[in-house]
């Protein structure tokens, strides 16, 4: 009975979802299930909401989420600030990382992970630099890169593999990597990739959204949903990414209007 | 007895001169065994200071500070019978790991006192209070002590100073001696309008190395209190000074702090100041270069909270060539807190290849926070690289947002923010226990409301 009760609330489940940035409703009636232990990609042009959703998700509080809900295992999101959905086990890593000067990637991370710690207690030290270190090490960033201010002055794969760095150290339950392939050559492209894929597993649900199937090359999705204005108009497998990049965006527009 | 007092007080003289003057007199029949040349500099700083004028709002070195109700006769300038639990604020004096020696005063008065090694003396190192250095090295202090001249708006606290001073520090580091640990003096005002008078005077003879790390805390919380100090360091030809200020009084003292940092050729000045302390902070901050090649370093941070006004002015004089300032100030403001930065750099026509720069930032934390910035530059020399530059910001939406999508509390995520605004000053300090020591300050400015 608790078995199946797991598997009927293991996932990340988004229901109707409408979101606004100010008056223009940019999410509509957005619905997408993503179990935990699957991997799933959201195509679309530029401009159909595939980042409103990742920010919605995450909790900016510039996207006005206007009806509907996110359940993360069951449980409601929407009423959580953005540290608690973090805590609670959602992770995005950001198309644009933000650079905070002065303050270092060990620090950063730590104090990410410390605010995980029950009430008073502190991470062990060593134990958190043994773990830190090998992330890095598997990642292919410098053990130097822990002194150094969050993305502060990294180059385009330095701030997503750092990106990547948080999310293993982080270990979410759901993790949303929002066009974690922009600007990135096609050896950082890799560096990433093999670092997501060895985060697959049964314990984590991923949303990996892209604009072009390059990455999905090297993240082999289990499903791939296209976006088009604000919902999904079309889901396939992983040869859906193959088939639209072939087809071209201009075909989403067809399905689109077909659909409607 | 010599007493300026002898005369009887003028009609037009106020209550409160009056009563300033025996005060006064007061205060020098405490240290009546002290040398006579002393006393004679005393009563002239008094004199010198009853017939200067209080600064107004309208001067210019004064635009923008609040200066009301500022009453000198209503602190306690007299010897405390006793220092309560003095053995305790021994042991609570601790930023450091490793020091060369040390001082410990609570309301003027040394409470402890570490002397320099043995092979230091033998070198010729002198650590000694100032009181004592009035008796034994009158001559040095002749030419070194209260021989600056104020350019900042000072004029009527340092001459406060003079009258009162009665103790702080005295290093002197002759020609070639290289001294690896700094140096230690720790201020503590205990007492409810205590008037405090912190001195330090550092002289460094040519190629000598020394740093000294000066403290002003306060054991309570609520007792109102006057601190008046000043600091002058020396830098002969080739000698390099590193010096710490960290100032924690508490949120009812009123602060003055004049510093001159005074390079000679091809010398190396750094002072650095960590200020979070007193409800009115004026610090004055003058370096002067004096000697080709010199470099001069001019540092500090502060945190500012509630109805706290600190207000900065400093001054990077260069007369002389090839030499380099650099001055980097910044300041985090909450609640309803004031900064002023007023900062001037003058090069003479003779300091060709001069680099000179000034830097003021501010992070502003509130919406009712006030940073103001009056940058300057007067340049008479024609090859010369100079700069000044204020800005003042809030912490972007987008980086909070950053950190929050990390789990990190909002709160934690401001601190974090704020110690990395601040980690460029911090990670100048050189000893490592001291920048532990001036991060928890930072920490506890924080946590504390």
């Amino acid at each position: 009975m608790i078995a199946f009760l797991d598997k009927m609330t293991a996932t990340l489940d988004i229901k109707n979802l409408n979101v606004s940035i100010g008056d223009k409703p940019i999410l509509k009636d957005f619905s997408l299930t993503v179990p935990k232990g699957e991997v799933h990609a959201i195509m679309g042009p530029n401009g159909t909401g595939k980042s409103t959703l990742a920010k919605a998700l995450a909790g900016h509080p510039d996207y006005e989420i206007t009806s509907g809900d996110a359940l993360m295992d069951g449980q409601s999101i929407l009423e959580m600030e953005p540290d608690e959905r973090s805590r609670e086990g959602l992770f995005m890593a950001f198309q644009y990382p933000m650079e905070i000067p002065g303050v270092t990637i060990a620090n950063f991370i730590r104090a990410a992970l410390n605010a995980r710690q029950p009430e008073g207690e502190e991470l062990n030290a060593p134990a958190y630099y043994k773990s830190l270190y090998e992330k890095m090490d598997m990642l292919k960033i410098d053990r130097k890169f822990t002194s150094r201010s969050v993305n502060d002055g990294f180059s385009g794969g330095e701030k997503k593999r750092c990106e990547i760095l948080q999310m293993a150290m982080l270990d979410p339950k759901y993790a949303i990597l929002d066009e974690t392939d922009s600007g990135l050559d096609i050896d950082a492209l890799k560096v990433v990739a093999d670092g997501v894929n060895s985060l697959r597993g049964d314990n984590m649900g991923a949303l990996v959204i892209t604009h072009y199937q390059r990455l999905l090359e090297y993240i082999v999705p289990d499903h791939v949903h296209v976006l088009f204005d604000g919902r999904i108009v079309k889901s396939g497998d992983k040869n859906l990414a193959l088939e639209l990049e072939e087809k071209g965006y201009d075909w989403v527009k067809q399905l689109a209007e077909t659909a409607a | 007895m010599n007493s300026i007092t002898e005369d009887v007080p003028k009609k037009t003289e106020s209550k409160s001169v009056t009563t300033f003057k025996e005060t006064f007199n007061q205060h020098i029949e405490d240290i009546d065994t002290t040398p006579g040349w002393w006393r004679r500099m005393k009563r002239e700083a008094f004199e010198a200071f009853l017939e200067t004028p209080m600064p107004k709002r309208k001067d210019e070195s004064w635009r923008f500070a609040s200066l009301s109700n500022l009453s000198f006769a209503e602190f306690d300038y007299g010897k405390p019978p006793s220092i309560a639990n003095a053995q305790e604020l021994v042991e609570k004096s601790n930023v450091l790991e490793h020091q060369s020696g040390s001082f410990i005063f609570a309301d003027n008065q040394t409470i402890d006192a570490e002397k320099a090694s043995f092979e230091l003396q033998q070198k010729g190192v002198i650590w000694t209070s100032l009181r004592e250095a009035t008796s034994k090295h009158g001559e040095l202090l002749k030419d070194y002590f209260m021989k600056q001249e104020v350019h900042l708006g000072s004029e009527k606290f340092a001459l406060l100073h003079s009258a009162f001073v009665e103790n702080g520090v005295l290093l002197y580091v002759p020609k070639g001696v290289e001294i690896e640990y700094p140096f230690l003096s720790y201020n503590w005002i205990t007492r409810n309008n205590a008037a405090a008078f912190p001195h330090t005077l550092i002289i460094a003879e040519e190629f000598s190395k020394v740093s000294l790390v000066e403290a002003h805390f306060s054991t309570t919380e609520e007792a109102p209190a006057l601190s008046c100090g000043v600091t002058h360091l020396f830098a002969g030809v080739g000698a390099k000074i590193d010096y710490t200020l960290l100032q924690d009084y508490n949120e009812e003292t009123l602060g003055f702090q004049i510093n001159s940092n005074i390079a000679g050729k091809d010398s190396t000045v750094k002072s650095l100041s960590v200020n979070v302390g007193c409800r009115n902070y004026r610090s004055e901050t003058h370096g002067q270069i004096k000697g080709d090649g010199a470099q001069v370093e001019m540092l500090s941070l502060a945190v500012a909270d509630e109805d706290q006004e600190i207000d900065q002015r400093t001054l990077q004089t260069h007369s002389a060539a090839n030499a380099n300032s650099n001055l980097l100030f910044k300041n985090a403001l909450k609640d309803k807190a004031k900064t002023i930065f007023s900062g001037l750099i003058k090069v003479d026509d003779g300091a060709q290849h001069t680099d000179a720069y000034q830097t003021n930032r501010n992070l502003l934390l509130s919406n009712t926070a006030e940073a103001n910035s009056l940058p300057g530059l007067e340049i008479e020399a024609n090859d010369v690289k100079c700069s000044h530059g204020a800005t003042t910001s809030q912490i972007e939406e987008d980086e909070i947002f950053y950190m929050l999508a990390r789990g990190i509390p909002k709160e934690k995520a401001q601190e974090l923010i704020v110690y990395g605004f601040f980690e460029e000053i911090l990670e100048r300090i050189e000893d490592e226990k001291l920048t532990e020591v001036a991060r928890s300050i930072i920490q506890t400015k924080f946590s504390s409301k």
